[in-house]
């Protein structure tokens, strides 16, 4: 039977395009995604960050004028420079604390599965989830403050949701606390990563453990810190959940962050133009973070 | 680093120096350490479980940590059937059901089309399928900001804003880039002359699918499946956004019923909400153990 | 008769690359033909765009006289074996062999039947419940070939079926293979660079290089009259001697200009000879030495640089006038370094290149 069908259709060459037609047909939802969500929506949100779009969007240009209001605008400012501050600090904990959690694990530990459970859970937690249990704790009324005070610190003062100057310490007690875990775990896997020869011959050469972490180890562990980092700071530029938990962005406008920023500007304020050119200069920051990184990538692979 | 070869390398035993006696001054140093910090990481989950076992009267005169005298399960009741956002006073179980009922289609429609993709691209290469697959990555870190309103659009023109369906599309969008990814991964390493051999053998494009590769692959859909529970239902930004009111997922209502302005706070109704919306991430977390890390670990590559 | 495979002007390219270039080859029905090569010439290439794996940028493929050029690989009535088995993990040895038919719609009962039947030639019967993690290397190619078989299909294609076997059971397998053919009588096409196994296998062997097929002959003339030195030095082993010098056309004679010089009386040219630059082959079995010498029509003598005693025979490494020459001993014959031997050869055995195109003269 499928030898009467040989002879006609198999000689000549089938139409290029018709080749492999259901994996063509099974990668729509990619080039869907990729070309008409990813290219597209970014394209499109670029270019109307140029124009004068407020409860709807419109094509009609003013050029760089919501980027000059946007960086004219205090909240945006104030924005900035808490995920400037929040995004420094967290970074730098994040990976010291990260890594040295990994390197206590991995000190041939008993109970290691236990450690890293408990290391890792609030990584499965919502930022929502986070973000309330933390305002608890930190309720002055209740709790660390009150706890402080009652045993006779009476002047203890330590209430940061309440406190503009200090806001940002406490979105980073939870911020911290949720995300540590990830970043140990990709640590740990570095570390385990690493030939155990260099264990044994800097044993041999009688290096202590510390000096050997610090100048065999971390820089062996380049890529992944690298990796880490990538991740912390793409992290860091979504900070958005957290705040509205936690603060909603208050004292005051004291927490606000970008993320905050465009979502309120789009949604609530209704400011189409000032709210993309701010999604914009997100997308601006994230590149330059990724862009030294892809480069970084694609030479080590070329090597 | 990959998310097989992290998974590969967690697997591996631990080393460093071997353990000395277990009360040696660095032993008790190590673990002493480990054991502060896993208090830090555990408090939150022991103040969210003794406040949600309190009343309000018990609240007030104590802090945040005192355990509790007269266990209630009142506040679990409340936060689950009677708690009130806006109108609405019948609790967290109306999110939860929306959550269930948003994470149930999207979790399958998203591993489903990713495997596919992931499919076409490591067996079924095409002419420009890396430049899809490229773009596609690159989406991963696109923050989602400057997507929100062109989905905005998307969704209208479709007729699918504000309906659970619409919710179910974006989560397939977004989880796109980091899931092929890995699915891709994983099929890569299946040997090629398995495709010859299934070819020869009359097997087309779905039958090599569904009778070879999937068979083949059920530790990887069901990494996958944890990145995308854990990440739809601890999501906040999208629920928010692409809903309306009524579909609320668990995090949005959650919120919403902790950070409303109205009547007295009942902190232990508010800890028994976010410890239900806590508890579908932690279960999966603590049931999955390995295979929960294996799948962060890929997540890791998306940031 | 009717030629079972015909390829016509193959061209195939990866991109820019090109790796199989106007590539032409028949097979006649019920030949054992083994492609040879080293690593990278082709020869997978070769076997994946008949059995339609790979898309051919140009040419044409008849397979039993139908043009199959754009058929899918299921259709062309092939059977292909792997060099990692490429059993289904999660099927059973039956359902392995099954799989195929049941996409072919074979009915069920005629199913069991050719599950049966090649079960038995291979015997396989006690492993069909077992899944391929639970067999053996050996067994899991019996598996694979028992894949091919059920398809009752008249070409069979092994690419290096044996080549992750240890030593013995590929020994097993290959005669084992030859008996198949021998019953069966359908055309094979097999991949190697095992040596062995080509000469002791092949009605015909192609020798390839470089995407084309440099020799195609049965083994004895690919042996004995390889049509260039790459062909006379892949095969063989220990290599040819190779030497080279000038050839006197007229007198017929060979001069290193080292101060070896013999006549080449005897030899078989294959078009009048010329003089001129040459390269000059020699293979260490024919060379005769001690007693053995004694007769042959060219001899000379051999200073023994180094020895290596294999047991049935000695391989020794000598100069002679200056050359470096390698040839075979019988075991038992004492000989031992620094020793002068008389050799002698005869140059009807020899081969003869042009030095610069390498090819037979
Ligand atoms: N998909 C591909 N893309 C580009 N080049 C390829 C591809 N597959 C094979 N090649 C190249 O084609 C050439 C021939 O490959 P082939 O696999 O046919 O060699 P082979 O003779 O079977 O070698 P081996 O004995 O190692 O199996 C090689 O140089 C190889 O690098
Ligand atoms: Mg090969």
């Amino acid at each position: 039977m499928s030898r009467a069908r040989r002879g006609s259709a198999a000689m000549r060459p089938p139409i290029r395009l018709f080749r492999n037609l259901s994996s063509k047909l099974a990668a729509i939802p990619m080039v869907l995604v990729g070309l008409g969500v990813f290219v597209g929506g970014t394209a499109w949100t670029i270019v109307h960050s140029f124009t004068d779009s407020r409860l709807l969007p419109r094509l009609r240009w003013v050029g760089l004028d919501q980027y000059e209001r946007l960086w004219s605008t205090r909240r945006w400012l104030v924005s900035i420079e808490n995920l400037a501050v929040y995004g420094v600090v967290s970074l730098v904990l994040t990976m010291c604390l990260g890594f040295f959690l990994a390197a206590l694990l991995d000190r041939k530990i008993r109970y290691e599965d236990t450690f890293r459970t408990i290391f890792l859970y609030p990584f499965a937690l919502s930022f929502i989830v986070t973000g309330l249990v933390w305002q608890w704790i930190l309720n002055p009324d209740f709790g660390i403050q009150s706890i402080a005070r009652g045993l006779g610190f009476s002047t203890f003062n330590f209430d940061p949701l309440y406190n503009p100057d200090l806001v940002i310490i406490g979105l980073l007690i939870a911020g911290l606390w949720q995300g540590t875990g990830l970043i140990m775990v990709i640590m740990l896997a570095g570390l385990r990563g690493i030939d155990e020869d260099i264990w044994k011959a800097t044993r041999v050469d009688g290096i202590p453990v510390w000096k050997t972490y610090i100048i065999v180890i971390i820089p062996m562990m380049k890529p992944v810190f690298v990796t880490a980092l990538v991740l912390v700071t793409s992290g860091i530029v979504k900070l958005y959940d957290l705040v509205v938990a936690m603060t909603s962005g208050g004292p005051g406008i004291a927490s606000e962050v970008p993320a905050k920023y465009v979502y309120d500007t789009l949604f609530t304020r209704q400011n189409l133009g000032q709210g993309f050119a701010a999604s914009t200069m997100m997308l601006v920051t994230v590149a330059i973070i990724l862009i030294p990184w892809a480069y970084m990538q694609f030479r080590e692979k070329r090597q | 680093m990959t998310a097989a070869e992290m998974n590969m390398k967690l697997a591996v035993t631990p080393r460093g120096a071997k353990p000395r006696s277990p009360f040696a001054p660095r032993n008790i140093m190590l673990y002493g350490t480990l054991i502060v910090f896993s208090i830090y990481y555990l408090l939150p989950l022991y103040v969210m479980i003794v406040t949600s076992l309190k009343d309000m009267a018990e609240i007030r005169v104590g802090n945040v940590f005192s355990p509790p005298v007269d266990i209630t399960f009142q506040p679990w009741v409340k936060a689950w059937a009677e708690a009130c956002t806006g109108i609405n006073c019948d609790g967290l179980s109306r999110g939860f059901w929306n959550s269930v009922r948003i994470l149930i289609p999207s979790l399958i429609i998203s591993v489903s089309v990713a495997a596919l993709t992931g499919y076409v691209l490591a067996c079924w290469r095409f002419k420009g399928s890396e430049v899809f697959f490229g773009i596609l990555l690159l989406g991963a870190f696109i923050p989602y900001q400057v997507l929100l309103y062109p989905l905005v659009i998307i969704l209208r023109e479709l007729g699918l804003f504000g309906s659970l369906w619409g919710l179910v599309l974006v989560h397939t969008i977004f989880a796109m880039p980091i899931n092929v990814l890995l699915f891709r991964n994983y099929f890569v390493a299946i040997p090629e002359e398995l495709f010859k051999a299934a070819r020869v053998d009359g097997a087309g494009f779905w039958g090599i699918f569904f009778r070879i590769v999937i068979p083949m692959s059920l530790p990887i859909f069901v990494v996958s499946g944890i990145i995308q529970v854990t990440g739809i239902w601890n999501d906040f930004l999208f629920g928010v956004v692409y809903t309306r009111p009524e579909n609320y997922p668990m995090t949005v209502q959650l919120n919403n019923i902790v950070n409303s302005v109205q009547g007295v706070k009942e902190y232990n109704v508010n800890m028994a909400a976010t410890l239900l919306t806590g508890l579908v991430p932690l279960t999966v977390y603590f049931f999955s153990g390995k295979l929960f890390i294996r799948g962060i670990a890929a997540g890791a590559v998306k940031g | 008769m009717t030629q079972s495979i015909s390829i016509k002007d193959l061209t195939l390219n990866f991109g820019a690359v090109s790796v199989l270039e106007d590539l032409n080859l028949d097979v006649a029905q019920g030949e054992f033909l083994v492609l040879l090569g080293s690593s990278g010439c082709g020869k997978s290439t070769l076997l994946n765009c008949i059995a339609g794996l790979l898309d051919i940028t140009d040419g044409e493929i008849h397979i039993q006289g139908h043009n199959v050029t754009w058929e899918e690989p299921s259709k062309r009535g092939i059977g292909m074996v792997f060099q990692s088995y490429a059993l289904y993990p999660q099927m059973t040895v039956e359902g392995n062999l099954a799989f195929g038919l049941k996409n072919a719609r074979v009915p069920k009962d005629e199913i069991a039947k050719r599950i049966a039947r090649a079960a038995e030639v291979l015997q396989i019967e006690p492993l069909l419940k077992r899944k391929p993690g639970a067999l053996s290397g050996g067994q899991r190619q019996r598996v694979a070939i028992g894949r091919a078989l059920v398809r009752d299909v008249d070409v069979f294609l092994f690419d290096e079926p044996l080549s992750n076997l240890d030593a013995k059971l590929r020994a097993d397998l290959r005669v084992e293979i030859k008996r198949l053919h021998q019953t069966l009588k359908n055309t094979m096409i097999y991949v190697t660079h095992d040596q062995v196994e080509a000469m002791t296998l092949a009605d015909r062997i192609a020798i390839m290089k470089g995407g084309q097929i440099m020799q195609l002959a049965p083994p004895s003339e690919i042996y004995n009259r390889p049509v260039n030195k790459y062909v006379a030095g892949f095969i063989g082993s220990p290599a040819m001697n190779f030497m080279d010098g000038q050839l006197d056309g007229g007198a017929q004679h060979f001069d290193t200009g080292r101060g070896l010089d013999f006549s080449v009386q005897g030899y078989e040219f294959a078009a009048a000879p010329t003089s001129g630059p040459v390269w000059l082959g020699l293979r260490p079995e024919h060379v005769q030495s001690g007693k053995w010498a004694e007769g042959q029509p060219v001899q000379m003598e051999a200073l023994v640089d180094m020895v290596e005693p294999m047991g049935s025979d000695t391989q020794v490494w000598a100069k002679v006038n200056g050359q470096d020459l390698r040839f075979r001993m019988d075991g038992q014959e004492a000989v031992a370094i620094g020793d002068r031997i008389p050799i002698g050869f005869d140059p009807a055995r020899l081969s003869l290149f042009d030095k610069s195109t390498e090819t037979r003269l």
